[in-house]
């Protein structure tokens, strides 16, 4: 068992936000496939229908969506967060998002009644006017709405970060001063496909996030520089698909990682990679995994 | 992989409320009931499964098959696919049944002409709501014995497919398949339960999809979170036992919305 903010979790493998968690169902089965944690859906305060379609298409070396934040609102989806705590057996966070402090607080309160083992805040989503990115890259706004989240619960507040920034280190500061017991670190990257053939843009949204493998050094980059500043735990994400790539986000300076896209390939990549890292550590004569994280800053 | 660009070669007007859209492009290795995300440009895209190698066959019912009824021959489309699983085909020899609603006989018109050499039995109960809107009726009857019903009773039998369904001997078939609206499939799953006949049937599911391959849940269904876009569009009856079929779906916003 390790411990990442205080949440028990078994193995380093968190289902990420926006993938496989719009129902109770659908997390409680990512937690049987072997993820160590699972984070819901991002909810908001209304329900959202998201961008229309195409809204995630597969590219050579990731996937690219603009999925527009789709989700029944907080009361809709309370009885989901319910089932997933109830049968889970694994920590469930809940992901929220909103435009301002209040209306995180609003999110926050509604869901509470479940008991969710986290918050992860989503200061992040590159497409979604008003909401993620447009608050998560700017740090003033971070530390106001981490600060109005972690004052009124117990429970831990994790901070997803945008590495659409100029310096990730700034918001993953402010984040830590709003009162964040970690950060998670990235989001998609910014980007689009456009058809050669017609000359549309190929999201429903025009633009995007770009995940999956083309995004993973730029992931390593932000997780390095935020072990390098924060007192803070890292939870590392962004184009792992295998064990290899989690061991190298850990040595960058995570604590846990979390995977999204490569759940195309199977959803048995959690199981497979929390199984990996735990072969190498031992092949390696390592005990655990606070023995590597952060290990590449000493090695230079 | 991104949207392959296909033009559409011929429109075939099936039924009033039903064309079928063949493009230039064959998806040669497509699985009989595997489904191809149709993207109207500037519009919407939208999962539909395949008719014929290389056409769709499509009902109007909202905003994304309306545009798409505004095409012409030689306009091009978006495909992306196939994708999904498809019907497991019989072996040969076998006795097969088909039951179609409406727009249903879709997935099932290329799967009696795909087993009809090789099975000994390819028996079809072909429901719609009216005589104008029986689909691929000429498809089915090539293959073997078609019983039809119509909603009003304008052609053969007045009533539903549920009603022959009632009234035949399932267990001479080795496998059943089936599509149709869902309170349709519903109550021949409430028949095929009664007759111990769910194991040998396959049904072929709707639900909103977004990313269309397997990665955002949204049209996962409960209690096994099973995704219709993958581990789908065609499920085996075992499988849908105690699920949210029949019951509900979810909207773009994972609302529930009860049938």
């Amino acid at each position: 068992m390790m411990n990442i903010t205080g949440l028990r979790m078994k193995n380093p493998t968190i289902l990420a936000a926006g993938i496989m968690g719009t129902t109770g169902a659908a997390l409680i089965r990512m937690a049987r496939e072997g993820a160590g944690a699972v984070v819901t859906k991002s909810i908001g305060s209304q329900p959202k229908d998201g961008h229309s379609n195409p809204s995630m298409v597969k590219l050579d070396h990731g996937h690219l969506n603009a999925m527009g934040l789709p989700n029944p609102s907080y009361e809709d989806f309370l009885p989901e967060l319910e089932k997933a705590k109830h049968k889970a057996g694994v920590p469930v966070i809940a992901s929220i998002f909103g435009g301002n402090a209040d209306e995180f607080r609003k999110v926050a309160e509604g869901l509470m009644s479940a008991k969710p083992d986290a918050f992860e805040l989503n200061v992040s989503c590159p497409h979604a006017m008003g909401y993620g990115a447009s608050v998560g890259t700017d740090p003033v706004m971070v530390k106001a709405v981490t600060l109005a989240i972690s004052e009124i619960t117990d429970i831990p507040v994790w901070v997803k970060l945008t590495p659409n920034v100029t310096d990730i280190v700034t918001i993953g500061k402010a984040a830590q001063e709003g009162g964040a017991n970690a950060v998670v670190a990235i989001n998609t990257v910014r980007g689009m496909a456009i058809d050669i053939h017609s000359g549309y843009p190929v999201l429903g949204n025009r633009f995007g996030g770009l995940s999956g493998e083309g995004i993973r050094p730029i992931a390593v980059k932000c997780v390095y520089d935020l072990h390098e500043k924060l007192d803070i735990p890292i939870i590392g994400v962004g184009g792992i698909s295998t064990w290899q790539h989690a061991i190298e986000m850990i040595m960058a300076g995570a604590s846990a990682v979390q995977i999204g896209s490569a759940v195309y390939e199977g959803t048995n990549v959690f199981s497979d990679i929390s199984e990996g890292i735990n072969r190498f550590l031992k092949e390696y004569g390592y005990t655990n995994i606070e023995d590597i994280t952060g290990i590449a800053h000493e090695r230079f | 992989m991104l949207p392959l660009n296909a033009n559409i070669v011929k429109i075939v007007d099936e039924t009033p409320s039903t064309h079928t859209f063949f493009f230039d492009h064959l998806f040669e290795d497509a699985i009989i009931g595997q489904f191809v995300m149709v993207w109207i440009r500037g519009v919407d895209e939208i999962p539909m499964t395949l008719s014929y190698k290389n056409a769709i066959t499509v009902q109007k019912v909202g905003d994304a098959t309306s545009r798409l009824f505004d095409l012409k021959e030689g306009d091009s489309l978006g495909l992306r696919g196939p994708f999904g699983k498809g019907f497991t085909l019989p072996k040969e020899g076998e006795n097969i049944l088909l039951i179609a609603g409406g727009v249903g006989a879709a997935p099932l018109a290329p799967l009696a002409e795909n087993v009809f050499p090789s099975c000994s039995e390819v028996t079809t109960i072909l429901g719609a709501r009216n005589v104008n809107e029986l689909l691929f009726m000429d498809r089915f009857l090539q293959s073997g014995q078609v019983y039809i019903t119509t909603d009003d009773g304008s052609a053969h039998r007045c009533g539903f497919v549920t009603d022959v369904l009632d009234e035949i001997d399932v267990s001479k078939y080795d496998r059943i398949y089936t599509c149709g609206p869902e309170m349709m499939m519903k109550r021949v799953f409430g028949i095929l339960e009664r007759e111990s006949a769910l194991e040998r049937t396959e049904f072929s599911l709707h639900r909103y999809f977004k990313c269309g391959i397997g990665v955002c849940g949204a049209c996962c269904m409960d209690d096994a979170g099973l995704r219709v876009c993958k581990d789908g569009p065609v499920f085996n009856g075992k499988e849908l036992v105690g699920s949210e079929f029949g019951k509900y779906t979810r909207g773009p916003s994972g609302q529930k919305k009860l049938f």
